[in-house]
């Protein structure tokens, strides 16, 4: 069987979006012979959904934005969780990574005297996201590509090649990371488009596979996004960090299935939209919580003269945080209020005359109009929480990308745990991509040359593992003899919308003890039936093989979600306990790892009880002074606890 | 409103061959052509190829030909065919087919390599770039493009003559260098490359008739003809074809 | 992939072997074919009208008015016009109508005007009919030799038409004399030429070369705030280059028509004042 073809190189990235691309320029040009895989075509990651823009200090629209005030939006914003080496460098370093995206042709939005334009976003002291109208992830995609197609220009004038230095494998997928003992030694990946096996031999992998989002029924994130790295990373031995914290938007498209989940921008509701049930009610001014009562308005009249007069009236509730509105959304439809398709009304169409809609929410009314075909000035939208962004990711160190523990594996973007802490700022994903897209690639690039006269080898044994739990799907049913013979094997997609329906409802925006429990025992249920997940036809092009591969890392990441959420005891950012609703201090230094169970048995287990995934809690390093010291102390005590703050 | 049963034809099978494959699918309330696809996917045809990303109109994965006109699937409403119709999918037919509505797309990163990438001006440092709004929206146009490849796949420049293709970098790469040639601050030309004249004579700019088909599928909405193409053919006629420019340059480079 | 596999067919186009292997050559279910047979009708119109009243060299004159195919007129056996566009530049030895010898520069305008070129292509040359309908011919080389590549001088054309712009303008001012050339009246045809004059110099300023020649061709619009305006403003009448090419055929069409109406005596001009 061991006929798989292999090549060598000194970086292998596993994901072609902004982090991955990011760290595929970086290894290149300090020298790596760099490859890249990703599952889409070149150019369509999921980078591209990303609307509002890069977040950067770089002062352009105000004088007094720097990275100290960047770092402590980004700090409040992750409620004091995030790994805060990350997010010190994260904000001294992204003006650079933005401004050197225009060395490589980017065009962003200029202000009046010429440089890069900035605007407000939430979470951010001062307008501080680089953009370009309302697409700026596709730009930076682009921006990326074309960067990298210079690179290889520029190869294949020196060599002849334009793949000698630098090649992506488009359309394929990695399986699984290769090690050689403690070290990596490559990746097994599959040619989508023939179904070939293949190995690509490197003693730095860096994993940039972006989020989870596709375990979710409802969410706005593509059919990529099924974890693919989180779960690589676990297989190859590397822990997880704070997987509960999942960001859930209040206000996603429910209805048309096609678009379900699909972003529909805060600014609809800042710019006078309200929320009502099937009743026609505005509900929102149920869900005042008491500590907000005097911020908000108490009845519609108020609400109403705030838009026009926010000096003497209060904000309408509709305008409360994210977690309290998506919490109120969920509570009507859980009451039976909600729309006919499971969400709620969100209304401007008697609001505002037409004229005003189409003038103030233009990609809104086009978003509507076009793939919906709903005239959102002349009905309302229905909307309804939905799972936007992963927090946690593959632990890391914050300087060099470096997952723990398995020497050559790296991690960036989403992927990557920590940098966000509990809850992420707009703007602040695609920074991140880039600043630590960087760092990975320059310390894969590093570790592969102080490899390179030891370079790890590739047994023939993995291989051949790989390639048979790969080809599984097309023997799924049970062999003769045994308790599954003669069973029909379980169709992917069935078993797809099943674990997606239990995320939902059992580990979504509002978690409940009960609820987790019950999520384990069917994510165990689950694995059991995927054990036996079955395709059709032959390894060509084939989506249904794909997915019942896909199946096994959505299972151990949705384990992990659930597995955290239920430790974490608390409420605090993209993790809503209704049993434990308030944030505790005691938790603010608390990481959660998640761990393969067994890392040598293969995915054998199969005794529901058990489960794949350990959990082990650690105490975080504590925050450097200076860095503390950019704070004033009042705050500090809302986060910290006794002991932190005396140190 | 309700669901409805739908026919659909769709062109399944490989380079070996292939051909229309007739289904009877459930069409529900608001959906488009790529979820009537994942249905045949989930219930009839699990094994069906398609390509499709991010299901918004934003990633330009899930190109094909509906009813013989390439758009993509997920913008492709159903609710714009009658009940009664016959919904024909097919793969794009300009490219080699892969299997079912997958094709072999590779043609067009190859011409995406052949265009000269930006270059840098010399002498200006990262964070010094200064450009104004009005100078960059040119390419910022251009720039929204998602590469979906219809435009390249509608242009019967290569559609109805594979023989044109080496020759040929088609309206999305002729675009990419009208782009570059209008970007306020690439200095291809200070380093000898003249953009305005490689159009014509590497890209191919010439086979170019104009007929707008281009400009008609594409899902951005980006003039490509009207203003990438033709802005480009009147550039490549300043350096090639316009004794009256041609002697103003040379004037003025003999008075600098 | 299967290799080494015989190809399904290769008859080129869309049929080439390595492409889905469906034999129509399109699959379009709707009306397709109207928009280039409506184009080539039009077109087939205009050309049948034209040469019957270019060559007629007749009723093309009837003062004030001058049928715009005649003007300027610029051949010794051209009808005298006080005061009008006609200059003896050639002598008794032409012979046929002085209307060709002008017709030569806006029709070769409109021949080279992207919208025109696009219109023919589909609608006589079929290539494309329309969009993914496959072409009927083996081999296009589109615009890269001899003769197409003259589709390039486009831009003397333009020049050319902006002379005959300014003489049609000349001869809307001279339609605000009665027929006795005394200034200062109005008939129905001096509407007309207005109507006409105005859509002609809005299509050949919408043209393409002139919006580059204007300023698309400049790298740093923010430099020259002036011709960016222009280019603008340009820009904006080119997004209606079609219809105002239409809309001027049409209207010089009938600026003719109604100069060989009045002229043959079928209808006598009705004046206002």
């Amino acid at each position: 069987m061991s006929v798989v073809d292999r090549q060598e190189w000194d970086v292998v990235v596993v994901g072609a979006g902004g982090a991955g691309l990011r760290a595929a320029i970086e290894a290149r040009e300090r020298g790596a012979r760099t490859a890249v895989i990703c599952k889409s075509l070149f150019g369509k990651a999921h980078t591209v959904m990303a609307e509002g823009g890069i977040a950067a200090a770089m002062a352009n629209a105000n004088e007094h934005d720097n990275w100290q005030v960047h770092f402590r939006d980004t700090m409040r914003g992750g409620k004091f969780l995030n790994q805060w080496r990350m997010a010190e460098l994260h904000a001294q370093e992204a003006p650079q990574r933005v401004w050197e995206l225009e060395t490589w042709g980017a065009l962003f939005d200029r202000t009046k005297d010429g440089r890069i334009s900035q605007r407000n976003f939430g979470g951010h002291e001062y307008p501080r996201l680089a953009h370009v109208g309302d697409r700026t992830g596709l730009e930076l995609i682009r921006t990326l590509q074309q960067k990298i197609v210079s690179l290889q220009q520029e190869d294949k004038k020196e060599t002849g090649d334009y793949e000698s230095r630098l090649k992506v494998y488009q359309e394929c997928t990695v399986t699984r990371i290769l090690k050689d003992g403690s070290r990596v030694s490559g990746v097994f990946a599959y040619e989508r488009e023939t179904g070939r096996f293949f190995v690509l031999e490197a003693p730095s992998v860096v994993i940039a596979t972006g989020g989870i989002g596709k375990s979710f029924k409802v969410t706005s994130n593509s059919w990529e996004y099924t974890g693919d790295g989180h779960a690589l990373a676990l297989l190859a031995g590397a822990p997880l960090l704070n997987m509960e914290f999942v960001q859930f938007h209040p206000t996603g498209m429910v209805w048309p299935p096609s678009v379900k989940g699909i972003l529909v921008t805060e600014s609809v509701r800042g710019d006078g939209g309200v929320l009502r049930n099937s009743e026609g009610k505005r509900f929102m001014f149920d869900y005042v919580p008491d500590v907000f009562k005097e911020k908000y308005a108490e009845s519609e009249e108020e609400g109403d003269r705030w838009y026009e007069d926010p000096d003497n009236n209060r904000r309408p509730p509709e305008l409360l945080p994210r977690d309290e509105v998506a919490r109120a959304i969920n509570a009507e439809v859980k009451a039976g209020r909600g729309s006919p398709h499971g969400g709620v009304f969100l209304d401007v169409s008697t609001r505002m005359p037409a004229e005003v809609i189409r003038r103030r929410l233009p990609s809104m009314y086009h978003q509507f109009k076009e793939l919906a075909d709903v005239d959102i000035t002349a009905e309302a939208m229905e909307v309804g929480p939905t799972c936007h962004y992963v927090m946690g990711g593959i632990a890391v160190d914050s300087d060099t990308a470096a997952a723990r523990g398995v020497p050559g594996l790296f991690a960036a973007g989403e992927v990557a745990g920590g940098m966000h802490g509990s809850n992420r700022l707009g703007g602040n994903s695609l920074s991140d991509l880039l600043v630590f897209g960087r760092r990975a690639g320059w310390h894969a690039a590093e570790h592969a040359a102080a490899q390179a006269f030891e370079r790890p080898g590739v047994g023939d044994v993995q291989i051949d593992n790989a390639a048979a739990e790969a080809l599984r799907p097309f023997s799924a049913e049970g062999p003769a003899g045994s308790a599954d013979a003669g069973r029909p094997p379980e169709n992917p997609y069935t078993l797809h919308q099943e674990l997606q329906q239990a995320m939902n409802d059992l580990v979504g925006i509002i978690r409940r003890e009960a609820e987790m429990e019950q999520a384990l025992e069917k994510l165990a249920e689950l694995r059991v039936r995927a054990r036996r997940a079955g395709v059709e036809g032959h390894r060509q092009f084939n989506p249904g093989w794909h997915l019942a591969l896909d199946l096994r890392n959505m299972l151990l990441v949705s384990e992990c979600v659930a597995r955290a959420a239920l430790e974490r005891t608390e409420s605090r950012g993209g993790h809503t306990r209704e049993d434990h609703p308030d944030m505790d201090r005691r938790w603010r230094n608390i990481n959660l790892l998640c761990r393969l169970t067994d890392p040598t048995g293969g995915l054998a287990a199969t005794d529901p009880e058990r489960g794949q995934i350990d959990l082990v809690r650690e105490t975080t390093e504590p925050v450097r002074q200076d860095l503390l010291a950019l704070f004033e102390k009042e705050e500090l005590v809302k986060y910290l606890a006794e002991e932190e703050l005396y140190q | 409103m309700s669901s409805y049963e739908a026919r659909f034809r769709v062109w399944r099978g490989d380079v070996q061959g292939g051909a229309l494959e007739d289904f009877a699918v459930e069409v529900n309330d608001g959906e488009v052509v790529l979820d009537i696809i994942h249905r045949l996917q989930a219930t009839q045809a699990p094994d069906l190829a398609v390509r499709w990303n991010c299901k918004a109109g934003k990633c330009g994965s899930c190109s094909a030909e509906i009813n013989g006109r390439p758009r993509l699937m997920c913008m492709t409403r159903m609710s714009v065919f009658t009940r009664e119709e016959t919904i024909t999918v097919t793969p794009l037919r300009a490219f080699p087919v892969v299997r079912d509505l997958v094709t072999d797309v590779g043609f067009n990163y190859d011409k995406a390599r052949q265009v000269p990438a930006f270059v840098p001006p010399e002498g200006v440092a990262p964070g010094e770039y200064r450009m104004m709004q009005e100078d960059v929206d040119r390419s910022q146009e251009f720039r929204k493009c998602i590469e979906c490849f219809l435009c390249q796949d509608t242009c019967h420049v290569v559609r109805d003559h594979e023989e044109n293709k080496p020759a040929f970098a088609g309206p999305r790469f002729l675009m990419r260098v009208a782009e570059l040639d209008m970007h306020p601050l690439d200095a291809a030309a200070e380093s000898g490359l003249d953009r305005k004249r490689t159009a014509q004579d590497e890209h191919g700019l010439g086979y170019c008739n104009i007929t707008k088909c281009c400009t008609e599928v594409c899902p951005e909405g980006i003039k490509i003809t009207d203003n990438a193409l033709i802005p480009l053919k009147e550039r490549a006629v300043d350096r090639k074809y316009d004794p009256l420019v041609w002697l103003g340059s040379k004037i003025r480079r003999r008075s600098s | 992939m299967a290799t080494g596999t015989e190809p399904h067919l290769n008859s080129g186009g869309v049929r080439t072997g390595t492409r889905a292997a469906i034999d129509a050559p399109h699959l379009r279910a709707d009306r397709w074919w109207l928009a280039p047979a409506a184009t080539a009708a039009g077109l087939l119109a205009f050309i049948v009208y034209s040469t019957w009243r270019a060559f007629a060299n007749a009723d093309y004159y009837a003062a004030p008015y001058v049928s715009p195919f005649y003007s300027p007129c610029l051949a010794e056996n051209c009808e005298p016009m006080r005061g009008g566009p006609n200059w003896e530049l050639f002598g008794s030895w032409w012979g046929i109508s002085p209307a060709i010898i002008i017709l030569i520069f806006p029709l070769g305008f409109r021949l080279t005007c992207y919208y025109y070129r696009k219109a023919y292509y589909r609608g006589f040359w079929m290539s494309p009919p329309a969009c993914a309908v496959a072409e009927p011919h083996a081999k296009y080389s589109g615009e890269t030799r001899f003769p197409l590549i003259l589709q390039n001088v486009h831009r003397y054309f333009f020049y050319a038409a902006l002379l005959v712009a300014g003489i049609l303008t000349y001869d809307t001012v001279l339609a605000f004399r009665d027929e006795t050339y005394a200034w200062g009246h109005m008939g129905l045809g001096t509407l007309v030429f207005l109507a006409n004059i105005a859509l002609i110099w809005a299509y050949t300023l919408s043209c393409h070369s002139c919006r580059h020649i204007v300023g698309g061709k400049l790298k740093h619009f923010s430099k020259h705030p002036v011709r960016y305006r222009m280019w603008q403003w340009i820009g904006k009448l080119n997004a209606r280059h079609m219809q105002l090419a239409w809309a001027s055929l049409v209207s010089v069409a009938l600026a003719d028509f109604y100069v060989y109406l009045v002229a043959s005596g079928v209808f006598d001009d009705p004046r206002f004042f």
